[in-house]
């Protein structure tokens, strides 16, 4: 349980918000399910809403309604490409080629050994630094085949 | 200019630290109002400065304050720090860089309105940054500026990072709120006003991350001190996101309505291909395109709506002439359609609908009755919209085919759709698609 497992994070975020507004800390509290457990499980959702002392369907809809919230199994890794116009101005869409050639899988597809999932995305608010990319959390900046190859084989050993 | 307000870390090396911040005037406007000012003196000195809203509306920061009314407590301070607006990373810079000058203008605004607690929101992907962010409050705890009773006074102020998780529509105030109360991100009628009832129902200001940045030198040097920059409507200075086929992009710091377009795009080292440029988005998707024949034009919201745009969150995108209006407009278009939040049908049915008809375009089977609908499509959107983001993504087919109808034409005359470029983005994006919405999934696994 996460509420164990995670006890003093989990009191942190709820001292930030006042004491009949929990529901405020789903979010983070969904944060916290997916770093368990790399997607939000139905358990998890399940707990969330307890904690937060709303209804499960509540919980599923936040899921349903950002796209950071994954609702099934993804890579250990998960590296989004933002292919949106500034981005694809500076080259972004050959680079989203290259990525799938090198992985051998499409945007939206897991390689089979289930590290790495690639996407596109919309805009991170990087545009100046395109080719850009977000590897879990880390954004990675001014991306060539080159780097993208070193990145790779560092996800690979992870 | 000699040196900068807000990109600071471009002068002060590592200013991003407590101690050098410090060193450098940091928090000395917070104690100065703490120690020696009313809170309505705060608000007076914001409003005389003409500072006004930099997250795209522009409306007069000190007026907004001054909304809050006095006898409802608690109130709160919401800071927009969602940057989504493709072609926008200014916030990204100043809380990656300059992290207690936001703090420091987020204090200010919260004594200012009389609020003991603020909100940073920060666009989910933000997520590092944030913990930087996270990081430099807990500095600025631990030296005493934030917290019980501050500076001596009976004062006290929280300051909290929220993390969203990926929506466009989060930058909008009452999204944004919706969704720092743990709910899906969709906007709330207007009125009432967040100002009467915003945060838990409460009076809350909310403002844009580098609206605050601006408030501290503000505060320490008087609002004359800042109206020496900018024009008369236009007052002090304002960050230019400036990208796409430029040599140098980044942030530029400016005075407002002292340069055009065109010396916008010089400072940026002209055209990164060699081709002429032939036009801007000067505030991101959401904007009316402008062509180069405008680019003599100031950079200060009057001199943007004399020529029929906005400066709206200063996220200029260039383009040079290789760039095909139509596949441009797609691009934005397929942007909106992603990020509608399915609140109202006009936004949600006319951006899919709207996509439909550029993927025709771009499949090569389009004709111009299919760019005539484009404009009936529009009209289903424009006006009829429970909040902007729905109006934002008629800009792009308007004012394309305002300024680029030949584009269209010859796209149509000169069957440039079905390229293998064209194509393969299609593919990739109903692939996508797809996915998202389940009906395929690959190795048992869906990516949301």
């Amino acid at each position: 349980m996460l509420k164990d497992k995670y006890k003093d994070r989990i009191a942190a975020i709820f001292a930030k918000y006042p004491p009949e507004r929990k529901r405020s800390a789903v979010m983070p509290l969904l944060d916290i399910a997916q770093e368990e457990y790399g997607y939000c499980t139905e358990e998890a959702m399940r707990e969330v809403a307890e904690l937060c002392g709303i209804d499960p369907t509540e919980v599923k809809s936040v899921v349903g309604f950002y796209t950071m919230y994954y609702e099934k199994k993804v890579g250990k890794y998960v590296i989004d490409v933002c292919d949106d116009l500034p981005c694809v101005l500076r080259g972004a869409d050959k680079f989203v080629n290259y990525c799938e050639q090198k992985l051998g899988i499409k945007a939206g597809e897991t390689t089979p050994d289930g590290k790495i999932t690639l996407n596109v995305v919309m805009c991170l608010a990087a545009c100046d630094r395109a080719p850009m990319c977000q590897v879990n959390t880390a954004y990675h900046y001014d991306l060539t085949p080159d780097k993208f190859d070193k990145l790779v084989i560092e996800l690979k050993k992870g | 200019m000699e040196k900068h307000i807000l990109l600071r870390d471009l002068d002060v090396p590592n200013i991003r630290d407590l101690a050098v911040y410090s060193q450098h005037d940091g928090y000395a406007a917070w104690k100065k109002a703490v120690t020696g000012m009313r809170p309505d003196e705060v608000i007076t000195v914001v409003k005389d400065s003409g500072l006004r809203g930099r997250g795209g509306a522009g409306f007069p920061a000190g007026v907004k304050w001054s909304f809050i009314p006095k006898d409802v407590f608690p109130k709160y301070v919401t800071v927009n720090c969602d940057e989504s607006e493709p072609g926008t990373f200014k916030d990204h810079h100043l809380i990656r860089h300059n992290p207690h000058q936001v703090i420091e203008g987020t204090a200010l605004c919260a004594y200012a309105i009389g609020a003991n607690v603020a909100y940073i929101y920060c666009r989910g992907e933000f997520r590092e940054p944030a913990y930087e962010l996270q990081k430099a409050i807990d500095d600025a705890y631990a030296a005493g500026l934030l917290g019980k009773n501050l500076l001596g006074s009976n004062y006290s102020l929280d300051i909290y990072v929220h993390l969203g998780a990926g929506a466009y529509i989060c930058g909008e105030e009452s999204a944004l709120l919706e969704s720092l109360e743990g709910k899906i991100g969709q906007p709330r009628l207007k009125p009432p006003f967040p100002a009467v009832s915003g945060l838990y129902s409460k009076p809350t200001v909310i403002n844009n991350v580098e609206t605050l940045a601006n408030v501290p030198p503000i505060v320490l040097n008087g609002s004359a001190w800042y109206k020496q920059w900018g024009t008369e409507k236009s007052p002090g200075v304002k960050l230019f996101s400036v990208c796409g086929h430029v040599k140098n992009p980044g942030n530029y710091e400016l005075p407002l309505g002292k340069y055009s377009i065109q010396e916008l795009l010089e400072m940026a080292g002209g055209s990164m291909t060699g081709r002429p440029i032939k036009a801007v988005l000067p505030a991101g998707s959401s904007s009316p395109i402008i062509p180069a024949s405008n680019f003599h034009a100031k950079l200060d919201y009057e001199a943007m709506a004399a020529i029929g745009s906005v400066l709206g969150s200063c996220s200029w995108i260039f383009m040079d002439d290789s760039v095909d209006m139509v596949w441009a407009a797609r691009k934005m278009i397929r942007f909106f359609k992603h990020e509608s939040c399915g609140k109202c049908t006009p936004c949600r049915e006319g951006t899919h609908w709207a996509l439909s008809v550029y993927d025709k375009l771009l499949s090569g089977k389009g004709t111009i009755e299919d760019v005539n609908l484009i404009g009936e499509v529009n009209k289903q959107i424009i006006g009829k919209c429970f909040c902007p983001l729905g109006e934002f993504a008629t800009s792009s087919m308007t004012f394309t085919l305002k300024h680029f109808k030949q584009d269209y034409v010859d796209f149509i005359d000169q069957k440039k759709g079905g390229s293998d470029v064209y194509l393969k983005e299609l593919a990739r994006d109903h692939h996508l698609h797809e996915l998202h919405s389940g009906v395929v999934s690959v190795n048992g696994i869906k990516v949301h």
